[in-house]
């Protein structure tokens, strides 16, 4: 497919050598651990930002902290960029590689190492998947409060480079505030454990500046979480309204009548027949817009919050409101909502937007997005977390005409720019990628870019780690 | 000592581009009334942003507000109260403990991280702040994060400014998130717990589906009693819940009834409860007018009460607790003992910031827990792509 956005040249004399490298790597990797061929790389080309593809050197997945060490410090020693890799669902690209890289990916990383509920904390390898952390303490009463949509299958790993969030960040925040340590890879090899059981590490806040830093600080082997005692019931609601407009200035006066629930979810029409399709959730077909509230603690807490919200929402003229009946139509309530991208998916191609906005313009960008995507003759899917005013309009296109995937890029990026033009910024969640780097200097100046690079640069002076992501190609000041 | 208070950034740009062109240091603070912080900084002239101050903006339904730098803390909380909002993560004014005056500033907060007893659930001030400015020691003015919650575009550079104590740059202006104020509170006391027994006790709160907002063990004696010196006659376990009157008290029988397996248990009234998390916040047992040396020490929570216990075999202390046993205020009779106290650490995980000692101990003892080779070799890079020219408080962090 004919790309608009640019990877950065191959080193051609990375990819002269690419026998020999191949033969170096399989002298210190077990033989399982690394692949090669054709067939065998083909998995690895891409990850959920499906339109971009690039076939890597080699894939090696190592089985330790110290294999993936001999892994970088070979690399860095030979000028080989490395791209490391979760699970491989990045929507904005982070995993994709380039022709001259060797991929780290941590498929066999997938120990639980220790989990500690005096302290209330879980140390696992970083191929483990977020689900998983969850799982492994449910019994107990605990669990890991982010929980991206994919969290099924993306790893720990993948979410710390991402800082990724879900659905119930809104009271229990994102990655980079349930993380305690990490044990990191460095770009030449070196070791490093940041943090711990404690609640603040020492000295900088290196676990901040690696959350979210997109696999370009170093490789990040292992994780401590911290777990969270389960509430003692949770409920979710169904709120419909007559038009986005309402949903949205609801969902500000609850945030300023000083509830904060677990979630609130919003879902357009297009969105909510989808999903409804799907799923079988029980969404109502005849409103324009539907919130699903989660409120959570006893059943008598529980109650109160509701009234004070179903009050408010009656103020903005709700039209439907919904409480589900049993545990069963819980679940399907929230399955509906955590399968909107894959059965978005099923009616057409899509793109995902992650723009992030102040809740006070939420309505406004919601009618704007509308506009903007049907100037393009496109249609829009709005399904996202709207009590932190993390969007997700997903712009419905079809793959195979090239002209409409443009069209879709070009009404995406107008998205984002109005996102960052009102005060928002570009990415929630998901992080910049490839997919958003040349927007960059849209939300940040010069400066405040240099300063970033210099902070990378500290971490990886010669742009070994995941090179053709984040930071706009021009202006880095390396070769 | 030559004091610069600028009005504008730009005027606070001017002033460390002109020092970083002599490689002359500066020490940054916003009102240097946690000056207890850091290794003494050998500087002639002090950058200061308590001139810097006002609030931007402040919009309560998105629970989001903008102050220049050196906005009083005061004004702030004051602000916030009047729409039933707060600062989540409840910081410390750390005149009494560090025997400093004047008004402390909302990025003075920032730079030192400071976050109190309910940062085991609202988290530390780093997790409530989305976006700073400040000046690098470049005397660029630089733009991190944002206004909004969720943000992950680029590089996380707010979280490295926040703790980083004026060595990075002069923070400017702060944006943060707040929280709705709690309509009421509540403490549940547990009486006469032995170290063991209050971590077991608190551990076993913090499981509870009750949401606890506070959880510290203050011991029998001295390090137990309040501003005025008493001893506390009787240990005790405290448990704090806010919420709505009538959430607080169903958690409240449900909490009591968990905790009386443990011991004595008993309820404070909201005043009493306000006082004790305030004594606890500003570390008020310890405020004794003194110079003794005074250590803040942050481990695993099940891990305080066993490393003061091993303290105990060979130094002499007085020890209470916060964030469920993880965060012990200690101090120490005479010298530091540095040695012993980082020796211990090594085996138990954590570290120790020295707050409080004599100049001569002060001048001996980072203050900050010192790093392994790897981090401390990172640490000195990140320093050096903020301040190549090392004039931000030169030395402060090691």
């Amino acid at each position: 497919m004919d790309s608009e956005i640019v990877f950065l040249e191959p080193r051609p004399a990375v990819l002269a050598r690419r026998r020999e490298i191949v033969a170096d790597l399989a002298s210190f990797l077990p033989e399982d651990a690394l692949i090669t061929d054709e067939r065998g790389l083909k998995p690895f080309e891409t990850d959920a930002f499906v339109s971009y593809r690039r076939m890597p050197l080699a894939v090696a997945l190592p089985e330790t902290t110290e294999q993936v060490a001999e892994v970088l410090r070979y690399c860095s020693a030979n000028g080989i960029p490395v791209v490391p890799r979760g699970a491989g669902t990045s929507l904005c690209g982070g995993a994709i590689p380039q022709e001259d890289a060797v991929v780290i990916g941590l498929s066999k990383m997938v120990r639980v190492l220790d989990v500690d509920l005096v302290n209330r904390t879980a140390t696992v390898q970083a191929g483990v998947t977020n689900l998983c952390i969850s799982e492994a303490v449910s019994g107990e009463g605990f669990f890991y409060a982010p929980d991206p949509s994919s969290q099924l299958a993306c790893t720990i790993g993948g979410n710390i480079g991402m800082n990724s969030g879900g659905a119930h960040c809104l009271k229990y925040g994102v990655t980079t505030n349930n993380l305690l340590g990490v044990k990191m890879v460095l770009f030449d090899g070196t070791i490093i454990d940041v943090g711990g059981k404690a609640l603040d590490p020492a000295g900088y806040d290196l676990l901040g500046i690696i959350c979210g830093s997109e696999g370009q600080l170093g490789i990040v082997t292992e994780a401590t979480v911290r777990l969270i005692a389960k509430a003692e019931g949770a409920r979710p609601v169904l709120f419909g309204f007559s038009s986005s407009e309402a949903a949205g200035a609801c969902v500000a006066d609850v945030i300023g009548a000083g509830i904060i629930p677990v979630a609130m979810e919003f879902m357009d029409r297009q969105a909510i027949e989808i999903c409804e399709a799907f799923a079988q959730a029980g969404y109502p077909l005849d409103v324009e817009a539907l919130l699903i509230v989660e409120v959570e603690g006893s059943a008598t807490e529980m109650s109160a919050i509701l009234a004070a919200i179903v009050d408010i929402a009656r103020r903005h003229d709700v039209k439907v409101v919904r409480e589900c009946q049993s545990a069963r139509q819980a679940a399907l309530i929230w399955k509906g909502r955590k399968s909107a991208f894959g059965a978005t998916g099923r009616v057409a191609d899509y793109i995902c937007m992650d723009g992030t906005v102040p809740l006070s313009e939420l309505s406004n960008v919601l009618r704007r997005t509308g506009e903007i995507v049907a100037s393009y003759g496109l249609r829009v899917a709005n399904v996202f977390h709207a009590g932190d005013g993390n969007m997700h309009p997903l712009i419905l296109f079809n793959a195979n005409d090239p002209v409409e995937a443009a069209k879709a890029e070009a009404a995406g990026n107008d998205i984002l720019k109005l996102c960052v033009d009102v005060g928002g910024c570009l990415t929630g969640e998901h992080g910049v990628g490839i997919e958003k780097r040349d927007l960059m200097r849209h939300q940040y100046g010069e400066s405040d870019l240099e300063q970033m690079m210099a902070v990378r640069a500290a971490f990886d002076p010669d742009w070994i780690l995941n090179p053709s992501k984040v930071f706009p190609l021009d202006g880095r000041g390396v070769a | 000592m030559k004091t610069f208070a600028p009005r504008t950034e730009e005027e606070a740009s001017a002033v460390i581009a002109a020092h970083a062109a002599r490689r002359e240091p500066l020490v940054i603070c916003g009102n240097g009334t946690r000056s207890g912080y850091g290794n003494p900084v050998a500087a002639e002239a002090r950058l200061q942003s308590s001139e810097l101050a006002g609030i931007v903006a402040y919009t309560p339904h998105e629970m989001v507000m903008t102050a220049r730098a050196g906005t009083p803390v005061a004004l702030v909380e004051e602000v916030l109260a009047a729409k039933n909002q707060m600062l989540a993560f409840e910081p410390a004014d750390h005149r009494a403990l560090m025997g400093t005056i004047g008004e402390p500033t909302i990025g003075g907060v920032f730079a030192a991280n400071v976050s109190g007893p309910r940062r085991i659930v609202a988290g530390a001030a780093r997790d409530s702040l989305l976006g700073a400015r400040f000046v690098n020691g470049k005397g660029q003015i630089v733009r991190a994060g944002g206004r909004v919650m969720k943000n992950v575009t680029g590089l996380d550079v707010t979280k490295l400014v926040a703790g980083s104590h004026g060595t990075l740059g002069l923070l400017t202006e702060v944006t943060f998130r707040v929280l709705p104020r709690p309509v009421t509170e509540t403490t549940v006391l547990i009486c006469g717990l032995e170290g063991p027994a209050a971590t077991s006790a608190m551990a076993e709160a913090m499981a509870l589906s009750v949401e606890v907002s506070g959880a510290a063990h203050l011991p029998l004696g001295r390090a137990g009693g309040g501003c005025n010196g008493e001893a506390n006659p009787v240990a005790t376990t405290a448990l704090r819940l806010e919420g709505t009157a009538s959430s607080v008290e169903e958690r409240a029988v449900k909490l009591l009834r968990a905790m009386s397996a443990f011991g004595p248990a008993e309820r404070l009234d909201p005043d009493r409860s306000v006082t004790l998390w305030r004594t606890v916040r500003d570390i008020s047992p310890f405020c004794d007018g003194s110079t003794r040396a005074l250590w803040r020490v942050s481990v695993a929570p099940n891990s305080g009460h066993r490393l003061v216990a091993a303290l105990r075999e060979t130094v002499n202390v007085d020890a209470f607790y916060d964030w469920q046993g993880g965060l012990i205020w200690l101090r120490t009779e005479g010298d530091p003992h540095a040695d012993v106290l980082r020796g211990h650490l090594k085996a138990f995980g954590g570290h120790a910031t020295l707050l409080r000692a004599s100049a001569e101990a002060r001048r001996a003892v980072p203050s900050f827990e010192p790093s392994s080779d790897g981090v401390s070799m990172l640490s000195r890079k990140i320093k050096e792509s903020f301040d190549p020219a090392g004039i931000l408080n030169p030395g402060k962090m090691g």
